[in-house]
């Protein structure tokens, strides 16, 4: 009879595990397998060796990754648990409200983040004419003082680090606000009540219940978040100017116009290795914190 | 009767008769039906046909309407971005239409087919100076599809200088106003129109000094664009891009405070011609829609669309040519700036050129925040993770 269920579920298993194969296993193994080739198919280290080049544009894209993973937790946690403790209704529209710029396209949405921060943009007008105002009061209140602030200069929105940050986070945050909203939703509340019979007060529940138990969604939200971050390219493209060229941008770089498939190939491979790296990081935390829970 | 009945078969006799010719021209041109039904796959540049948008002709349409072949129509940003795709074989393309020095190029590794010119007789509009070019000298392989050259644009609200040479996109003063090709051929060329070097250069040396030059603009260039440039230099954004002569046109239709001039060291003059690579599945409609493509009433739809100049006899004198003379576009012989083309670099330089392009992108950028950030980022990892020791150590202490 065991045996049975087995077969049946490995029947029912086997779609998955192709589909698995030969979309996950066989592309990582043809990025393996180019990274540490050369254009004849020979074995070599060069590309590796070569990539030593891009350690720092390694390094800017994990922090600008990581910044923007940070800003997403602190914008969609509370946001996520304002909305999961609220009317039934009224989280409804505000799921729909989040889920309504998703319609439509990345492309396009990080397309008209270019237009909106462009130095002629509506954004950057009135952020400039309603500064250089508040600028020319203080200049005259100081003046009083005898003293005197520098010149005004303009606002630069567009091609920016700050730019680059923004689209990120405005791109990436449902990724974030989705999986911590599910997991206090389906918190078992029986646990705040026994923390509230035995006296915490509400920063208490937060911080001893709410907290720890909503640290998976977290843990996720921070993948989902990070992940596509780290290895944009298109953001930063649009939004970054000449000042932010990420890795994504080098193995696109590779792909689409130098045609250096090995090259890329081991862009991605390292790329892949350093992401898996911050995750694990990561992950070990909610171990550790999962234990302290129980 | 009878009579009246033979005075009408008399008639249609006469009347068949006449008419005949006419059957018989229409029966000289080659009978397509067979391909009715069939399908083709047309790659080509980014709003480089007209497509039916404000009112034009939308060609492709119009071929499926006359023959019944479906046209799937897919564009490319750059010519190594279509050069990659046709030799990765992720997609099989009828026709391509790239730039002369990828011509080559594709020509050189036995991408292309040779084109059957009893197929395409309309190829006899194309004038003379435009056939047989050293990208393709017999001419066997391409047919001009739009020519053109590369000038500077320049918003004269937001430049004072006299605008005559390429230097001035190294001018301190346009710090952050000025946009670049971000393509390596495209841009490695103004440097080199500037140190006066060959952009077909095979010595290693001179690539270095161009790229020396590219990397001293970098910090002046606001960004590396292709296609945003229409936005950008419409709105204002930028006060210098060097882009396509034909761009220029249509971008000086939404804002009229754009001007173009062809910097006196020399511009890159191109030839987009029409191919059918050696993966083409259904040549014959590829033929046809390169004819087609050169029959009047498109070529003029086209060239009115694109704003680019055109090789196409026809077109020059046809009365609906929009852009008749457009001495931008058709420079008299005494306006005529000095002029060379891209020839296919070979494969070590080819390389070197991509390595030197990459280094550019990253060349200068300061990193400082990121190490600040990462640093402060680790340290604050290895806190948290030293204090949850101790406090795990304590708690089970506790417990023992």
């Amino acid at each position: 009879m065991g045996k049975k269920s087995t077969l049946l579920s490995r029947l029912i298993g086997a779609p998955y595990i192709v589909w698995a194969v030969i979309f996950i296993l066989v592309p990582i193994g043809m990025v393996a397998y180019y990274a540490f080739t050369d254009v004849t198919g020979a074995f070599t280290f060069s590309n590796m060796s070569e990539i030593a080049k891009y350690t720092d544009t390694f390094l800017l894209s994990i922090w600008l990754g990581l910044l923007a993973t940070v800003i997403s937790l602190i914008i969609a946690y509370p946001l996520a648990y304002i909305i999961a403790n609220s009317g039934e209704n009224r989280q409804k529209i505000m799921m729909m409200l989040i889920m309504l710029p998703m319609w439509m396209n990345f492309l396009l949405r990080t397309y008209s983040w270019m237009t909106i921060l462009e130095d002629n943009g509506f954004l950057t007008t009135t952020l400039n004419s309603v500064s250089e105002e508040i600028w020319g009061i203080l200049n005259e209140a100081l003046h009083s003082f005898g003293k005197e602030l520098k010149p005004f200069e303009p606002i630069h929105l567009i091609n920016t680090r700050g730019a680059v940050v923004l689209g990120m986070v405005y791109n990436f945050l449902p990724y974030m606000i989705l999986p911590i909203y599910t997991v206090i939703l389906k918190m078992d509340r029986s646990l705040i009540e026994a923390a509230q019979d035995l006296g915490c007060n509400k920063f208490q529940v937060f911080k001893n219940i709410t907290v720890p138990l909503s640290l998976p969604g977290v843990v996720s939200g921070f993948t989902m978040v990070f992940v596509p971050s780290v290895s944009t390219f298109y953001i930063s493209q649009k939004l970054g100017g000449t000042g932010t060229t990420l890795i994504g941008d080098i193995i696109e770089t590779q792909f689409q116009t130098a045609n250096n498939f090995h090259l890329g190939a081991s862009l991605s491979f390292v790329l892949m290795i350093l992401i898996f790296i911050c995750l694990a990081v990561m992950n070990k935390f909610s171990d550790e914190d999962g234990e302290v829970i129980i | 009767m009878k009579k009246k009945l033979l005075a009408v078969l008399f008639v249609v006799a006469i009347l068949l008769s006449t008419l005949s010719p006419i059957c018989f021209a229409e029966g000289k041109e080659k009978d397509y039906s067979h391909l009715k039904g069939t399908s083709i796959n047309v790659y080509n540049w980014g709003e480089y046909i007209s497509d039916g948008s404000e009112g034009s002709l939308d060609v492709n349409k119009a071929f499926t309407k006359k023959y019944g072949i479906k046209v799937n129509y897919t564009t490319f940003e750059s010519n190594e971005n279509m050069y990659n795709k046709l030799q990765s074989g992720g997609a099989n393309y009828d026709i391509v239409i790239p730039s002369e020095y990828m011509v080559a190029r594709l020509i050189e590794e036995d991408m292309l087919v040779e084109l059957d010119f009893s197929n395409i007789p309309n190829y006899k509009y194309i004038l003379p100076k435009y056939k047989n070019l050293s990208f393709d000298p017999e001419n066997k392989y391409s047919v001009p599809y739009t020519v053109g050259m590369v000038g500077l644009i320049y918003n004269t609200t937001m430049v004072d200088d006299k605008v005559d040479s390429w230097s001035i996109l190294w001018n301190e003063k346009y710090k952050g106003e000025i946009l670049m090709f971000n393509n390596p051929r495209d841009a490695f060329g103004i440097a080199q129109f500037l140190l006066g070097q060959s952009v077909n250069t095979s010595n290693p040396k001179d690539w270095d000094k161009a790229i020396e030059l590219l990397k001293e603009q970098r910090p002046l260039v606001s960004s590396y664009v292709m296609d945003e440039i229409y936005n950008k230099m419409e709105g204002g954004e930028a006060a210098f891009a060097p882009y396509y002569a034909g761009d220029y046109l249509s971008m000086a239709d939404v804002n009229p405070d754009l001007a173009f001039v062809y910097p006196k060291e020399g511009v890159n003059y191109f030839v987009d011609a029409m191919c059918i690579p050696k993966t083409a599945e259904n040549k014959e409609a590829a033929e046809l829609y390169i004819n087609f493509m050169l029959e009047e009433e498109i070529a003029v739809a086209n060239a009115n669309w694109i704003c680019y100049a055109s090789p196409h006899a026809l077109v020059l004198e046809s009365d609906d040519y929009e852009l008749k003379g457009e001495p931008i576009l058709y420079p008299a012989e005494s306006q005529m700036p000095k002029t060379e083309s891209f020839e296919n670099l070979s494969y070590d330089i080819q390389n070197y050129m991509s390595q030197l392009w990459g280094e550019l992108k990253v060349e200068g950028n300061t990193n400082i925040d990121a190490y600040i950030g990462l640093s402060v980022t680790f340290v604050l990892v290895i806190v948290f993770a030293t204090f949850k020791f101790v406090q795990k150590k304590r708690r089970e202490k506790y417990y023992d």
